[in-house]
This record gives structure tokens, sequence and C-alpha cells, in this order.
């Protein structure tokens, strides 16, 4: 369970929000909105331990992640707004590092299932940079088919995919919230669900 | 533990400006009492083996400055530690503001020193250990500011020249121990190994005076600057504003 | 541990080897600065055999800092820096291991063409020998220290430049003592040994502080 306590963020001279609280339980899905500029990306990054707060902390199963460290990024999984992907690499390339970095020992089999679950079949062995944007963040996204934290942190991920594409991770979200995992993000879609909570939160005026 | 009030910017700042008059006056008396002491109240030459003549006593302020720029890195680095361990913003500042004044002790160091080189070697620069030692600290002095003003987010201005000024501490003894001693078969310099306890106690004295008086005038300096950074950094803060409020 | 640090490893040489360019460009800078001086100082062989052991090693230090910017950069453009900073991997363990693709495929060339140089320069066999020794311990010991500055300099507008102002004060006692050794092998080999401790001595220091150093301020840049 992830809990946050009294977050305060400032980014440069501003102050994005002070005294945010909340938790975030198994089986729930958190969708953060707000409108451009209101802080939504610097919370997830906080979040995340990228970014430290000015004051606040942020707990996960009752230990301070700054303390926590490697031991909570084994059991979350974030997506920024850029891929993360390397262009000179192909599909498989890149998900097999990626899937290496996750800590996992991935069988070539799983690697080749999850890009075509993705809707990437023939696509597989082709350097990224021949892929189109929406491509590009489908083999992204297929980490989250090979990953085993429980927690998602995802920043706008629906940008860039095409309907067959959004309604894919609409369901690999909700699978996931099914399944007792949690899942924070910020985007301008709603997001259906199948079992689970919904929550919202609002950063800004 | 009332001490550590003054941690916050908006204590410090007030007491710095209380203390820095202070400081600037006992620095302007111990400066004049040193170079009056060391120009008048001195031999007319080093004494000794040392043949050197009246020219010698600009030892009394070059020696300073260069005790004062390695002294004013280790604070610098050290501030930098605490603001790193500590995550006080005060720390950082104190730091930055300590890295100008210790740039101007080399570039004085370095400028007395080609002065003296000229009679005495024969040359402005002989590529001495000691002075290269200090022409390279004043590198690590130039490379911390300009890292520090390259970066626009404060924050990670101040922690990214604090990680720089650190390992630059942890370089410096290897930089300057490689300059001393090239040859690791034998080792030579070419500065006279001059033994403070064998030297006349009025130049010793003179120089001691003369090194306390630029402590001082290093304490109002950095104050000084500590409190513009102090203003220009929390300008958004309650605090500033009614300051500025109460001027206009 | 050690299958992460090949996976990187292996990764990082793949992306360059499909990049070619960027590799040889900074062999041929190496080549071309060394080539540079004696236009400049003279051809005299003398000269020349003086400088050669310093010229070698500056050309060196300059070649290293040429290819130290893209170290991160290219990671950190696209994202997948930031996502090594959120893996449950130890950071000092991915950093290591960029830096020795990195040396593999910077500083390695250098020692492999060092005997080429020192036939421009008209060194004997054993400044030779030396030399390339010397390069060979001394190189990784560049793109170590090399590292924390480029994590310190990541996404700086005047990046480069600003880099090898913080850098190359730090690379002097290599400079010193790598281009030293190879000056006394002319005397008597055997007086090389305490530079090549000593500088044995800084590549461990190195590989050990270093990729620490270097984590610690990716995660700086990066917040």
């Amino acid at each position: 369970m992830l809990e946050v306590a009294d977050l305060e963020c400032r980014r440069g001279d501003r102050t994005l929000f002070s005294g945010l609280s909340f938790a975030v339980e198994a089986g729930t899905l958190l969708h953060v909105r707000g409108r451009n500029g209101s802080g939504k990306t610097t919370l997830l990054r906080a979040l995340c331990g990228l970014l430290t707060p000015e004051t606040g902390a942020v707990t996960w199963n009752g230990e301070d992640i700054r303390r926590l460290a490697d031991d909570y990024h084994r059991d979350m999984l974030y997506f920024g707004h850029l891929n993360g992907i390397k262009h000179d690499l192909s599909g498989i390339e890149n998900l097999r590092v990626a899937a290496t970095l996750d800590g996992d020992r991935p069988d070539e089999k799983d690697l080749w299932t999850a890009l075509e679950q993705m809707g990437l079949e023939g696509f597989e062995d082709l350097p990224t940079k021949v892929l189109s944007q929406g491509q590009k963040k489908r083999v992204a996204l297929a980490r989250l088919l090979l990953s085993r934290a429980p927690l998602w942190i995802l920043d706008e991920p629906f940008t860039a995919l095409d309907a067959d594409a959004v309604d894919l991770l609409q369901m690999l979200i909700a699978r996931h919230v099914a399944e007792d995992g949690m899942v924070i993000l910020t985007t301008h879609q709603e997001v259906p669900l199948t079992s689970g909570q919904i929550r919202r939160l609002h950063l800004g005026p | 533990m009332s001490i550590f009030r003054y941690a916050a910017p908006s204590a410090f700042y007030p007491l710095a400006g209380r203390m820095i008059p202070w400081f600037a006056a006992i620095a302007a008396a111990s400066i004049l009492i040193g170079l009056y002491w060391g120009f008048f109240q001195t031999p007319a030459q080093l004494g000794g083996t040392n043949p050197q003549k009246e020219y010698y006593r600009i030892i009394f302020v070059h020696v300073p400055a260069a005790w004062m720029s390695m002294w004013l890195y280790l604070v610098l680095a050290v501030w930098s530690a605490v603001g790193l361990v500590f995550n006080t913003r005060l720390s950082f500042m104190m730091a930055r503001a300590a890295a100008p004044t210790g740039a101007i002790f080399t570039f004085l160091a370095l400028w007395t020193g080609a002065f003296w080189g000229r009679p005495s070697w024969g040359t402005y620069w002989d590529w001495d250990p000691r002075l290269t030692s200090e022409l390279i600290l004043f590198f690590l002095y130039i490379g911390y500011i300009a890292l520090h003003s390259a970066i626009d987010d404060a924050r990670r201005a101040d922690r990214a020249s604090a990680l720089l000024a650190i390992v630059g501490l942890v370089m410096l003894p290897v930089i300057f121990w490689s300059i001393n001693c090239p040859d690791p078969n034998q080792c030579a310099a070419l500065h006279q190994r001059s033994d403070l306890s064998q030297m006349e106690p009025n130049i010793f004295w003179a120089m001691m005076i003369m090194t306390f008086g630029f402590w001082m005038y290093s304490f109002a300096a950095v104050f000084l600057r500590v409190r513009g950074i102090i203003l220009s950094r929390e300008a958004d803060s309650a605090w500033v504003r009614g300051l500025v409020e109460g001027k206009a | 541990m050690w299958r992460v640090f090949l996976c990187i490893l292996g990764r990082d040489i793949t992306l360059a080897m499909r990049r070619r360019t960027d590799v040889l460009t900074t062999l041929f800078f190496f080549v071309i600065v060394v080539s540079l001086f004696p236009l400049g100082v003279g051809t005299e062989k003398q000269i020349l055999r003086i400088l050669g052991p310093g010229v070698v090693w500056v050309a060196a230090l300059l070649a290293s800092m040429l290819a130290l910017e893209r170290l991160f950069a290219a990671d950190y453009e696209d994202g997948t820096l930031e996502q090594m900073l959120m893996t449950p991997q130890p950071l000092a363990l991915l950093v290591l291991a960029k830096v020795t693709a990195h040396w593999l495929l910077t500083g390695l060339p250098l020692v492999a063409i060092a005997p080429l140089v020192g036939m421009q320069y008209h060194l004997d066999d054993t400044a030779v020998v030396t030399m390339v020794l010397a390069l060979l311990v001394g190189t990784p010991i560049l793109s170590l220290l090399g590292a924390i500055g480029a994590a310190l300099t990541l996404g700086l507008r005047g990046g480069g430049i600003l880099l090898s102002l913080l850098i190359l004060p730090l690379y002097i006692p290599v400079l010193v003592y790598g281009a030293g050794a190879v000056t006394v092998s002319a005397i008597d080999f055997a007086d090389t040994q305490p530079y090549f401790s000593l500088m044995g001595a800084f590549l461990l220091l190195a590989l050990i502080f270093s990729p620490l150093a270097a984590a610690a301020a990716l995660r700086i840049s990066m917040e």
C-alpha cells in the first residue's frame, strides 16, 4: 500500500501543491487530474522517488521510499513522457534489456509473445526508429505484460495510441487492478474498470 | 538547541547583517597592523640562508592569501557536505557565497607569487609546484562557480556543485601531490622549504596577523554575499516581501 | 548482477556498432591532434622525442573528453536513463557497465593506435611499450573520472566546454604519472615501476568510487 503524507512539491520558485495526503490500497486505480501545469507529472515523479519533495513523505508498506530505494523500485513500474526505448535497437532487444533490468530472467518465448500481444507481430525485430509513434509506445508498454510489480505509475500512457491500443491498455490496467494491483495514472481519458475502485485526485484550482 | 534556529535563512539574515560591520572593522584594523608590522618592523632581508632582499615582503600578502585559498576551499566543501547530508538550503548558500572569495584569494596568491618570482627567480612563472597547485585550485573554484551558474534549477545547481566540490576536495591532495612529486623515484621542490619554526619571530607574527585579517575579511565578504543570495532565493517568501515593503 | 552488467555493456556496444561513426570520430580526433603538434613545434627528432609522451597523453585526455559528452546524453534524451534510475539494480553497477563500454569503444582504440604515434614521434621500443601499458592503465581512469563530470553536466547548454573545465584538473595526476612513466622508461624500464604502481592504485580507487559518485550525480541531475 502506498501512503502519502503532507506532501509539498516545488518547481523552481513555485509551490505546486502542499499538504497533500492520500493512500492507495491494493485493487485501486488512482486517477490524478488537473489542468496543464498543475503538478501532475511532478507528483508522479515524487511518488517514484525521482524527485525529492519539499516536505512530507511517501511510504510503501509503511517504509519511506527513500530508505527502501531499490526494494521499492522492484515493486513499481514507471512510464513517463519519454518512451524509454532505444531507437537503434529492435523491439525485442529493447524488451530484453528492460526485462533484465527489471530483475527478471525472461524466457525468449515470453518476450516474443508479449510483443505479439501488443499487436506488433512482424515488427518485433525491426529497429524501433522505423516504427510509428504509436508502435514505439506499444513496444515500451510491452513491459507491462512481463512485469510482476504491484504498483504501476503511468504518466499520460494513452498519448499516441490508436483506438485498438487504447482498448488494449485499458484492458491491461483493468486486469492489473482486478488482480489486486495498484495503478496511479494521469490521463485526459476515462478508464473503465471491471472490478476494484477508482479514486480521483484533483490537483490545482 | 537555539543555535540551530539560525539554520533558517530568515533567522540568519539579520544575524549576519549585525555581524558584518564588526568583521569588516577588525579585518581592516588587522590588515593595516599586519602590513605596517611587515613593512617596518621586520628585517631588511629574509635572513638565514635566504638571500632575498626587500621584495621578500610580498610574503605578507602572498602566503596568507595562499593559506586562505586552501582554507576557504575546505570551508566550501564542508558546507557542501553538510547541505547534502542534512538537506539544508542555507548550507548550500554559504558554500556558494564562499567560492568567489576563495577564488579571489587564489588569484591574489598567484599574482603576488608571480611578482615575487620575477626578482627572485628571474621569471614571472616557473611552473613551481606550489604555484602550479594554486593555479589548479583556481580552476577548481572557477569550475564550481561555472557549474552552479550553468544550472537554472536552484536545487540541482546547489547539489551538483556540492558534489563537485567534494570530489574536488578528495582529488586535491592527489593533484597537489602529483604536481609536487612528479617523479615518485625522488621528490624535489623548487619552493624553498621554509620551516615556520625557523622563521624570525617578527616575520612570523606579521604573517599571522595578516592571516587573521584575511579571515575576518572573509567572514565579512562571505556574510555580505550570502545575504544577497538569501534575498534573491527567498524572494517569494513572506519575510522578504515584508522587508521590501518596509523599505518601500 | 553480472548478468545485468553484461546486458548493459552489450547494449551500449551494440548501439555504438550501429552508429559506427561516433566511435571512429574520437579515434581520428586523437590522430589529428597528435599529428598537429609536430607541424606547430617543428619536426626535429630530439624535440619530438621529448614532447612525445606529453603530447600523446594530452591528446588522449582531449579525445576522451569529447566522447564523454555522449556517455549519458543519448539515454537521457530518450528516457532510458530515467528507467535505469527506476530499476531495482544498483545504479553504480549500471554506470560501471556504461563506462566500461565507453572505454572499450574510445579508450582501447587509443591504446591500439599508440605504437603508430610512437613511430611518428621517434620513440624507441621501450618507450612505446611503456606508453601502451600506461595508456592501458590510464585511459580507464579517464573514463571513470569523466563519467562524474558527464553526469553532473547532463543536459546543460555548453555542456562540452563546461565538462572540460570541470574534468581536466582532475585528470592531472594521470597525465603527470602517465607521461612521466614514458619519459623515465628511456633511462631504465625498471624505474617505471613506481609510476605503474601509483596508476594502478588510482585505477582501483576510481573503479570503486567513481561509479558511486557518478550515480549520485545522475540522481541529482535527474530530479
